[in-house]
């Protein structure tokens, strides 16, 4: 094993080391923020402003119209934002955006995906880049997070309705874990390097007498909430390859480790708040056997690639910032498709097909290894559902998973869950590809430009955000498509979680027995690992081999 | 054929200890008569029930109005094999409800056409049976069919029932009590009965066995339904990858003009055939041709233990139950005490005692002195006397007055009866009772037993205390391992008898149930039902009489016996037929193997895709990505054998797997996990791999085909 390929083993490691340590009291204090009773006095200040009874227990129905309401408020409240931001005063000249790119990317940073069609330094201000774009960050990331805990109560209470109060977890998810996290890790940031300012765009001169341009901005506070959110969608262009948004290899680190972080420890949270902690464990062993597989997976692509300049310098470098080198980047690369982060710190385009190939797999799975803040956990939850069904058949009873049965109710919502999102992407991409015009935006033709378009399809309809680049998305039909393909990939499967937690919530519990399907031992764990891969390998399977496929094999 | 072998292949009702649960073997007879019935089914008005089905047959439509217009071997082949994986589906359920349909057809033949004695005011007159009405009273005299359902109201008469339990042995039938419920088409072989019709006109209880076992009545249960939803959403993501797939594949093609056509890839993307075919072996076709098989090969497996049960939904719900609750007598134990032990008190030697307690039940033909006589014979070799060596003997029945029997001769006066008695008739005459004889009785009724005492009287001697009689409750062979396997299988077990505590609990512990209910009221087992229910639990018992009728209803399994009471039959889910209560814990071993027959060829079902995926892909597309034949593993012989071998073996393994679907995977009781270990070895990796070595054999055979090859 060469030094560097050590050092990417020792990188990894001491990442996942640090999530198992902070798995317990993060998870803990997560479970703590949403099973309190108390109201701090200014979470009070802010339900009386809004005008909102935190005291009041919802239905799953109501707890979806307000889900509903407050993303459908926010897309236009940022679209209206993203329209005027030329009027605003800026430090530097920002045109408004375009009607099909502010819808586009309004709806992006509202579903959590940060899918960016557009280059951060030039198309936005600092207003809408803070105003709007930060403050999605924080409240898409909490949604996300709320409509998990939502379905955590389905499993936790039983011959009730209710699920808890939308507004009340949305406020504490931000106020009392993301705002203060994000505070610490931009604080950190800043000493790392990252800037922070709002100053104008400044013109310098170079060594070699060119001229250039640096820009300035909010870049480290949004950074954290950017990585800590599960976001993505980067202050610059360049996203985390651009030295003012991640410049050391331990800001690095640190992001890889802000990714992960919370979509692991909700599991800790799930487990505590049903009163199995095994539970939990179990659902992050899934995630992390999955995890650990395809980001070695990525590694090893990148790393033993055959074309020839790879094999002259040892690895796929293309593509790759040296700060970083082949296998932190691939570690990342891995992370930011495993979670809904969609955040880059090195090109997928320029990954071999294989290596591309994981990163396309990773969002497919649906994102829930460990997938985005909340989406992680309900993803993989309903996975489990599935699992529990076919698995619970297996040993002759009814199925039940954590003392609730598993019915039609609870089939038909979770097999709509999993019918949605590869529906959402293989039709947006087959109609893609069935259009001559949309094609001509392929960078590169044949099996790398199909790529492409799976590429934004999958990345759009998983909401992870992440771009193979190498496609112009600018345009006003990809633009419309992958704003719908967000939309749809983000409320239709929440509209079946909650639909899930309702139904969960309203039966009563099947005392557990020598007869009940273990759900948290290795069989399970590994039975769930093995549906999971398998559901998605059988969807996805054509298209991948038509596309990354056709062209790693040989 | 007679219905006595139809309805009960064993013969015999079953043993309490049959380990595992067998099913009826497919016949090829079966598959060649069930053809027609298969054939007539492929009708889309009935097909559409069957969504997954429902898309091959479209497709087999497609592929042979394909297969006529360009007529090659590949395009007829794959017709035909579409068409027989549609035939072989529909096959699996003809073959299954033809089980039924032989039954129902025997039953039908005993409803003959009988005229029924009904009662007016003023007499009696001849009405056909079908015009009897609820709350009519009939005659049935011996040798009369009984023409209707209903309960005894006068007399009593011995009934031979064998038209429906398939026991030929008569059953007695008398007003009042527990056995007073007669079903029609039964016949009287002794004395007179008057009974009151309890059925309305057109729904007697075989009216009703005749819609069960034919699955007129059948209804899906609530997880085929599940599962069935599942499927369809399997389906319509693999026609989703299917149809998406084209623009790609045209995109590809178009990407490299300079490539030939190939019979699966054109410039206007892949072949309709080939597309078909690889839905075809996408979607979940083995479980979607076996499910509805395997519900009604389920209920059919109860019928064949002679349980009808009266929804699937009950034999579901056995299978989740997870509290039994079990009579004592009949089920635990045998039906009646039996003598298990001598102890002999003061000088007396054993042999003597049993001596004197055999001489005093010679005459006593209940089952507990026959035990008596049984286990003399036994431990002291005692033959039995014969009649003339006792031609001076009295014998002295047993009477509730005196609570006491024995025997007279020669002198020698010999008592056996009940402790208090026999202890009074010993100190009238002031005789002996040695001191410690109070102690055996004490430690005898304390252990659960009944303690008789045995005294003799020689001349004029004063009488003297011999010994006791230990009687106990015997309880069945096997029981305690099979509440063992309960146990694994988290079943819990609860003992229902009416006896003091004290003697419950010994049985309870000699039998290992789990808890027991004594002096036990029907309320209290209502009760107990309810509060196991409260907590979620779901619960199975049987019961014969009037008085069980609100349990039996408030169960989520009720069994009610045959024998028993119609308000009891009316109340229960399921009438056991051979009026044997040990048959819940196969009712529940059935319904567990129902849902992992479903389960597992679901499995199995989906992992067979991933070998499929790997036969279909690299035929389509290797032409085009040259890479892409990497993936063809098997090494198959060329893109038309490929996908033809996909689609035969998809075909094949719903008839090779149609005598699992109505047998059942195979059953052991045990915890679980141990359970879930086992079949998703077998049907999750077997189903991984089976496919590989199956397409691989098959494509090696159809090389053989002329245009194939």
């Amino acid at each position: 094993m060469s030094a560097s390929t050590l050092a990417g083993v020792a990188f990894a490691a001491s990442i996942a080391v640090a999530v198992m340590a902070a798995y317990r009291p993060l998870g803990d204090y997560m479970a703590r923020i949403f099973t309190s009773t108390h109201h701090t006095r200014i979470e009070k200040a802010v339900y009386k402003t809004v005008g909102i009874d935190p005291d009041a227990d919802q239905t799953w129905g109501t707890y979806l119209r307000s889900v509903l309401a407050f993303s459908g408020v926010s897309v236009l409240a940022l679209y209206g934002l993203l329209r005027v931001q030329s009027h605003l005063g800026h430090p530097y000249a920002v045109p408004a955006m375009g009607p099909s790119q502010s819808f586009n990317t309004a709806v992006s940073f509202v579903t959590n995906t940060n899918w960016q069609s557009y280059s951060g330094e030039s198309a936005l201000g600092y207003t809408a880049q803070a105003v709007g774009l930060a403050v999605q960050n924080f409240l898409s990331a909490a949604v996300g997070i709320a409509v998990a805990i939502a379905l955590v109560r389905g499993f936790q209470r039983s011959r009730t309705e209710r699920l808890g109060n939308f507004w009340v977890d949305l406020v504490r998810c931000t106020l009392r874990l993301l705002l203060p996290l994000s505070f610490l890790i931009a604080v950190v940031f800043v000493a790392a390097g990252e800037i922070q300012n709002l100053h104008a765009y400044r013109s310098a001169t170079g060594l070699a007498g060119g001229s250039q341009t640096i820009p300035g901005g909010p870049v480290a506070s949004q950074e954290a909430i950017k990585q800590l959110g599960t976001n993505g969608g980067g202050f610059f262009n360049a996203n985390s390859a651009h030295p003012f948004e991640n410049p050391t290899v331990w800001t690095n680190w640190i992001a890889i480790f802000l990714e992960i972080v919370i979509p692991f420890s909700l599991c800790r949270t799930f487990g505590k708040m049903v009163g199995d902690k095994r539970q939990g464990l179990a659902i992050a062993a899934v995630m992390g056997l999955l995890l650990v597989t395809t980001t070695g997976l990525l590694v090893g692509a990148q790393l033993a690639h055959h074309g020839t300049v790879p094999t002259a310098i040892g690895s796929a470098s293309e593509g790759v910032e040296t700060r970083f080198g082949v296998p932190d980047s691939s570690v990342f690369a891995s992370t930011t498709t495993a979670t809904s982060t969609g955040a880059v710190n090195s090109f997928h385009d320029s990954y071999t097909s294989l290596g591309g190939a994981v990163t396309l797999f990773n969002m497919m799975l649906g994102e829930v290894a460990p997938g985005g803040t909340g989406s992680g956990l309900y993803g993989m939850l309903v996975l489990a559902v599935l699992s529990v069904f076919i698995a619970g058949l297996m040993v002759g009873r009814t199925p039940e998973y954590l003392g609730k049965k598993i019915g039609r109710r609870e089939v038909t919502f979770a097999s709509l869950y999993i019918l949605a999102t590869p529906a959402i992407v293989l039709i947006g991409t087959a109609v893609a590809m069935a259009l001559p015009g949309e094609r001509a935006s392929m960078l590169n033709s044949g099996a790398h430009g199909m790529s492409e378009v799976l590429y934004a399809f999958t990345s759009a309809g998983n909401n992870n955000g992440s771009a193979f680049a190498g496609i112009s998305v600018n345009t006003t039909w990809y633009n419309t498509a992958l704003g719908l393909a967000m939309m749809l990939g983000r409320f239709l499967p929440m509209v079946f979680v909650l639909g899930l937690a309702g139904s969960l919530a309203r039966q009563h519990p099947v005392p557990a027995s020598d007869g009940t399907l273990p759900t948290h031992r290795l069989l399970f764990i590994g039975f769930l690992t093995g549906v999971t891969v398998i559901v998605v390998a059988l969807t996805y399977f054509p298209a991948l081999a038509l596309g990354p496929l056709a062209e790693g094999l040989h | 054929m007679s219905v006595t072998t139809l309805l009960s292949p064993m013969g015999q009702p079953s043993e309490p200890v049959s380990r595992s649960v067998g099913g009826g073997l497919l016949d090829p007879k079966m598959l060649l008569k069930a053809l027609p019935d298969a054939a007539r089914k492929l009708d889309p008005r009935t097909m559409y029930k069957n969504p997954v089905m429902f898309i091959v047959e479209v497709g087999s439509v497609y592929t042979t109005v394909v297969a006529v217009r360009d007529h090659t071997a590949f395009s007829i082949l794959i017709a035909i094999w579409l068409w027989l994986t549609v035939l072989f589906a529909n096959l699996a359920e003809a073959v299954a409800e033809g089980r039924g349909k032989a039954q129902a057809e025997a039953l039908r033949r005993t409803k003959t056409d009988t005229l029924a004695r009904r009662l007016t005011t003023t007499g009696e007159e001849l009405v056909p049976a079908p015009q009897l009405q609820q709350g009519d009273r009939v005659v049935c005299e011996a040798g009369d069919v009984i023409p209707g359902d209903g309960d005894v109201v006068e007399g009593v008469a011995s009934v031979d029932e064998s038209a429906i339990t398939g026991e030929s042995a008569p059953v007695i039938r008398e007003s009042g009590g527990d056995r007073s419920s007669v079903t029609g088409g039964t016949k009287v072989l002794s004395d007179r009965v008057v009974i009151e019709i309890t059925q309305k006109p057109g729904e007697s209880f075989i009216d009703r066995m005749i819609a069960l076992v034919e699955g007129a009545s059948r209804q899906k249960t609530p997880n085929e339904i599940a599962l069935n939803i599942l499927l369809a959403s399997l389906s319509i993501v693999f026609l989703l990858a299917t149809a998406t797939l084209q623009p790609l594949a045209i995109f590809s093609k178009a990407n490299q003009p300079g490539l030939p056509d190939t019979s699966a890839l054109g410039v206007h993307g892949v072949a309709g055939l080939v597309l078909v075919s690889l839905v075809v072996c996408l979607i979940p076709t083995t479980i979607g041709a076996l499910l509805s098989a395997i519900g009604i090969a389920g209920m059919d497996r109860l019928v064949q233990r002679n349980v009808l049960a009266m929804s699937g939904r009950a034999v579901e719900a056995a299978g989740d139950v997870n509290t039994l609750l079990l009579d004592k007598t009949g089920t635990i134990t045998l039906g009646n005490r039996q003598a298990s032990e001598f102890v002999p008190v003061g000088t007396t030697t054993p042999e003597a005692l049993a001596d004197a307690a055999q001489l005093s039940s010679l005459a006593d033909e209940t089952p507990e002195g026959r035990s008596v006589v049984v286990l003399a014979k036994a431990n002291f070799s005692l033959r039995e006397r014969a009649s003339g060596e006792l031609q001076h003997a009295v014998f002295v029945p047993f009477t509730a007055h005196t609570r006491m029997s024995g025997v007279d001769v020669d002198g020698r006066q010999v008592r056996k009866g009940a402790a208090a008695s026999v202890m009074a008739w010993v100190l009238e005459s002031s005789g002996v009772v040695p001191t410690e004889t109070a102690a055996v009785v004490d430690g005898i009724s304390a252990s659960g037993g009944t303690p008789l005492l045995v005294a003799e009287r020689n001349g004029d001697a004063p009488p003297q205390v011999l010994g006791v009689i230990h009687l106990k409750d015997v309880v069945k062979q096997g029981m305690r391992e099979r509440f063992d396997e309960m146990r694994r299988m988290g079943i819990r077990t609860v003992m229902i008898t009416g006896d003091n505590p004290l003697t419950a609990k010994a049985i309870a512990d000699e039998a290992g149930v789990d808890d027991f209910l004594a002096e036990a009221t029907p309320e209290m087992k209502m009760a107990l039902i309810k509060k196991e229910q409260e907590g979620g639990k779901l619960v199975a018992m049987t019961g014969d009489g009037t008085n069980d009728a609100p349990a039996l209803a408030q169960a989520d399994v009720g069994v009610a016996m045959n024998s028993g009471t119609s308000a009891a039959k009316e109340a229960g889910n399921m009438v056991e037929l051979d009026s044997n209560p040990t048959k819940l814990i196969e009712i529940v071993e059935i319904g567990k193997q129902l849902l992992i027959t479903r389960g597992s060829l679901t499995t199995f079902s989906i992992a067979n895709d991933v070998a499929k995926y790997f036969a279909i892909i690299p035929a389509m597309f290797a032409a085009v990505y040259p890479g892409l034949d990497k993936l063809n593993v098997m090494r198959l012989h060329s893109p038309q054998s490929a996908i033809l071998s996909a689609v035969i073996f998809n075909a094949l393994i719903i008839i090779a797997l149609i005598p699992l679907a109505l047998r059942g995977v195979r059953y052991t009781p045990s915890s679980a996990s141990a359970m879930l270990r086992r079949n998703i070895y077998i049907y999750g990796i077997g189903g991984l791999v089976a496919p590989f070595v199956g397409i691989k054999i098959i494509d090696l055979l159809v090389t053989f085909v002329p245009g194939i090859g």
